[in-house]
């Protein structure tokens, strides 16, 4: 892999936004066989980047080689004629069309008078699936697979050229750890076919097992390329934010409160049966499970989403009924959504308006809005969360992806709520973000939130909570408290291992 | 901090004017450089095709366009926030219809007649109270059973226009109020009443959807529901409220155009509701909500009014008028989706 000549190289790269210069001068290499991480901040241009390398965006200035030939691309497709393929950061599939009319939506083949060619378009998609080991086949409906398996048919997509470099922008993001596994599989086949990977992630342990290299850009800027066999996390993480993290310090336990949320004997049909916790002010609990075991699924419920087939709800030691998000509100529960951008912003609105959402109505003089009391609230957790973004009236939509999850816990933290839920909070967040989230996490506890984390990240959960509630298959199989809990057994109590313990 | 304008998190501070993304401005303010080049062309190609020896730009005439298009122009403002919170209403013509028709026959009734013009502001309360009530049918259905604004106006469209020829079967209802046509024909600084009044519609819903907790939330709405519901506002209600407020509208339309005119058919105000949709989609407003402004409307009615008149003055038939808005609704939709994509990424594979 040494020093083959690269498959593809960028050079001064710029790329601009109303009010952003999203990229500025930046250079990337791209060799034959080798798998090259693009690492930086949520914001630093790295979704960017690889869109202009895909043809889906032109930049304003730089110039892209493919094999020291320079080339201009306008579209996707054209970009995929190059063999340059690019597997979004958000999944783009129809969900109502089978497997293989998604692989190859727009290249159908053709029999005469235009009619599609069914046999030919399954057979080779059956094909190109078989070197991926997927367990579904061409006539699969792509609205009818999991996420995981969605991520493979956006692979598959990207097989039926065959390609000179292949981009994964964050493809783990909501992927379980075996699903990682298949996904690893299929980068390594690549590898070994000379096709060069850019590989986007904000998970250090996934970077130092895959990739050869790691770029780093910061601010748009390129900062640097590493062997990602003679550097440590360390120095990766000083590149991108310009400093060291201390993820050793571990969180101050401090006295808890009386109890906020008690649930007893709560289920939900077939999601999650005879669930029962409780938290406390000041206190983290931590659910932890399979993407699946029925966290989400008790979430919703929590926040009036579902309702609930049996079991009761307690806020304060009172019983309520929490039949909509309005309820939950008012009782004081609020939910950070695991899908940001289906069910936690409207990416059409501007930020301060997507942070104040929930509390429009609160701060406004009678029927009218107040634009400054707004802006207050929107200012403060912007310097709080470290949002980037030029300014309040920039549209969601157009932020990078962790900064869209920042708006997202703006919004409820700035709504004060006593019991407040994240779902898979630092998703997509980069390591100086996280820890920040954390942090924050551990200070609202502090103050005498109760917080409760869902997470399939152990080191998060394991991180933040005070306790950790493990879920398998819809039931709550083990609380541990955080001195007591080791990763074995909380990996046995996830599997469905042990048996069930009564509290 | 570098001299550059690269971003970092501290450099803009925060009221820094953000440049609205270009293409957004651009279909904003597109619609009124439409009606700018409309007036150019029918200036210059009146001269040479009219053969009616006033100006096109003739005070007066412009002066009368404007208070020709408040029926429509009002109807269109109330679509335009039923739009933007993600639903349509096709029932607007029959509403008018409707409206009218209480409007008149109320000052018909002997208790009525008895108040001398004391019935007039009491027959517009009927009137508007009758729109309002056939916009709140509409929207408790659409709220309650959840069933597609489309599919519930399409029927209901179909319903209250069956009520207005119950009423008075293929007759015309008739009443002429001298005092109330007085008062319709009346002009106060130049414009007609007609033209006030879309004027301060426009003027109070622009003030709706911008400055209220209701229109921001519809807007909400309209974006992306799921994440509105997430933020605990109630979905519902908004749309009730919107439904009011276009049906209020309809019967405003109606009380503005009938006052004067005194004499409504049970056919009148069909094919209001498409105009009216051509109006806002003109203006910018997305079909499927979200997006829209109520200043672009305006434009989009302006303009309407322009072409109709326009093509008149230099000659034009009506149905030529009609293909020719037809033809140019579809360009200037072809257009925006061309200036939104580019630069967007919402483009994929
Ligand atoms: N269409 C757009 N209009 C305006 N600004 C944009 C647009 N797309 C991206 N940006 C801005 O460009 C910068 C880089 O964004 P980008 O999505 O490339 O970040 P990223 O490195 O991929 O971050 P993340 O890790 O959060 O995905 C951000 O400041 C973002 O707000
Ligand atoms: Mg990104």
């Amino acid at each position: 892999m040494t020093d083959a000549t690269p498959v593809l190289r960028l050079e001064g790269i710029v790329k601009t936004f109303p009010g952003v210069r999203a990229l500025d001068g930046v250079d990337l290499e791209l060799r034959p066989g080798e798998v090259h991480a693009l690492m930086g901040e949520n914001g630093a241009g790295k979704s960017t980047l690889m869109k202009v390398l895909g043809g889906i965006l032109q930049p304003n200035e730089g110039r892209i080689l493919i094999d020291e030939a320079p080339v201009v691309m306008t579209s996707p497709l054209e970009a995929k004629g190059k063999g340059v393929v690019f597997i979004h950061q958000e999944l783009s599939l129809a969900d109502e069309l089978s497997v293989a009319e998604n692989i190859f939506l727009g290249e159908l083949p053709r029999k005469r008078f235009g009619r599609v060619d069914w046999t030919r378009l399954y057979a080779t998609t059956d094909a190109i699936l078989k070197t991926l080991n997927v367990r579904f086949d061409a006539r699969t409906r792509v609205g009818d697979l999991s996420i995981a398996n969605q991520q493979m048919v956006e692979i598959a997509r990207a097989l039926t050229v065959s390609p000179r470099a292949v981009i994964f922008d964050e493809p783990t993001a909501s992927l379980t750890d075996a699903e990682k596994v298949v996904l690893f599989d299929v980068i390594e086949d690549l590898k070994a076919k000379g096709v060069g990977i850019i590989y986007i992630s904000h998970r250090m342990e996934e970077i130092f097992r895959i990739t050869d290299r790691i770029s780093v850009l910061r601010d748009g800027q390129y900062r640097g390329t590493l062997r990602t066999a003679e550097t440590t996390e360390d120095e990766v993480t000083q590149l991108m934010i310009g400093r060291s993290l201390d993820l050793s310090r571990s969180p101050v336990r401090h006295a808890l409160g009386k109890v906020a949320l008690e649930v007893r004997g709560l289920s939900c049909g077939h999601l999650y049966r005879d669930v029962s916790f409780s938290v406390r002010e000041g206190e983290v609990l931590g659910f932890y499970g399979l993407v699946g075991a029925g966290r989400t699924e008790i979430a919703e419920t929590l926040f009036g989403l579902r309702t609930p087939s049996a079991g009761s709800i307690r806020v304060n030691g009172d019983e309520v009924r929490i039949g909509s998000p309005v309820d939950a509100i008012r009782h004081g529960i609020g939910l950070v959504p695991e899908d940001r951008k289906g069910q936690g912003l409207v990416l059409g609105m501007n930020c301060r308006d997507n942070m104040t959402l929930p509390q429009v109505d609160d701060l406004s003089t009678g029927p009218f809005v107040s634009d400054g009391a707004e802006v207050a609230i929107f200012d403060q957790y912007r310097d709080r969360l470290d949002i980037r973004t030029p300014g309040w009236r920039q549209i969601v939509g157009n932020l990078s992806g962790g900064n869209q999850q920042k708006i997202v816990i703006g919004k409820w933290l700035s709504m004060r709520p006593q019991v407040l839920i994240v779902d898979e909070p630092t998703r997509g967040i980069d390591v100086g973000s996280k820890s920040e989230i954390h942090n924050l996490i551990r200070d609202l506890a502090a103050q005498g939130y109760a917080v409760i984390v869902i997470s399939s990240e152990m080191p998060e959960v394991l991180h933040v909570s005070d306790r950790i509630a493990a879920m398998y298959s819809g039931r709550i199989m083990r609380t541990f408290a955080a001195e007591e809990v080791t990763e074995d057994s909380l990996i046995q109590a996830i599997s469905g291992l042990e048996p069930e313990k009564v509290a | 901090m570098a001299q550059t304008t690269t971003f970092t998190a501290a450099a803009p501070p925060d009221d820094a004017p953000v440049r609205k993304p270009r293409s957004q401005l651009v279909v904003q303010g597109a619609i009124w450089g439409f009606v700018v080049l409309e007036l150019i062309f029918f200036s210059v190609a009146g001269r040479f095709l009219s053969n009616s020896d006033t100006a096109f730009l003739d005070l007066d005439n412009m002066l009368l366009l404007l208070k020709q298009s408040a029926p429509i122009g009002i109807i269109a403002l109330g679509m335009t926030i039923v739009m933007i919170n993600g639903n349509i209403d096709l029932s607007v013509g029959a509403t008018f219809a409707l409206s009218a028709i209480v409007l008149l026959d109320s000052m018909t009734w002997p208790f009525m007649q008895a108040l001398g013009d004391w019935a007039i502001p009491l027959a517009w309360i009927f009137a508007l109270a009758t729109g309002t009530a056939l916009g709140f049918v509409n929207g408790l259905v659409v709220w309650k059973t959840g069933v597609d604004a489309f599919i519930v106006t399409l029927g209901s469209m179909l319903g209250y226009r069956g009520l207005v020829f119950m009423y008075n079967g293929e007759q015309p209802t008739s009443h002429l109020n001298w005092t109330l046509v007085d008062f319709a024909e009346a002009q106060f600084l130049g414009l007609h009443t007609a033209t006030w009044f879309l004027l301060g519609t426009a003027l109070v819903l622009w003030l709706v959807m911008t400055r209220t907790v209701h229109g921001r939330n519809a807007y909400a709405i309209g974006n992306n529901r799921e994440a509105a519901v997430n933020a605990g506002i109630r979905v519902g209600p908004h749309f009730l409220l919107n439904f009011m407020l276009i049906g209020f509208l309809a019967a405003l339309s109606a009380v503005v155009f009938y006052s004067e005119s005194g004499s409504v058919n049970p056919n009148d105000g069909m094919l209001y509701e498409l105009w009216a949709i051509t109006a806002v989609v003109l203006g910018g407003t997305k079909l499927a909500g979200g997006y829209g402004s109520i200043i672009s409307t305006l434009g989009g009615v302006v303009a309407i009014q322009l072409l109709r008149k326009g093509l008149g003055y230099i000659g034009a038939d009506t149905e030529t008028v009609n293909l020719v808005i037809g033809l140019i609704l579809i360009a200037v939709l072809f257009l925006d989706r061309q200036l939104n994509r580019k630069g967007s990424e919402e483009l994929k594979t």
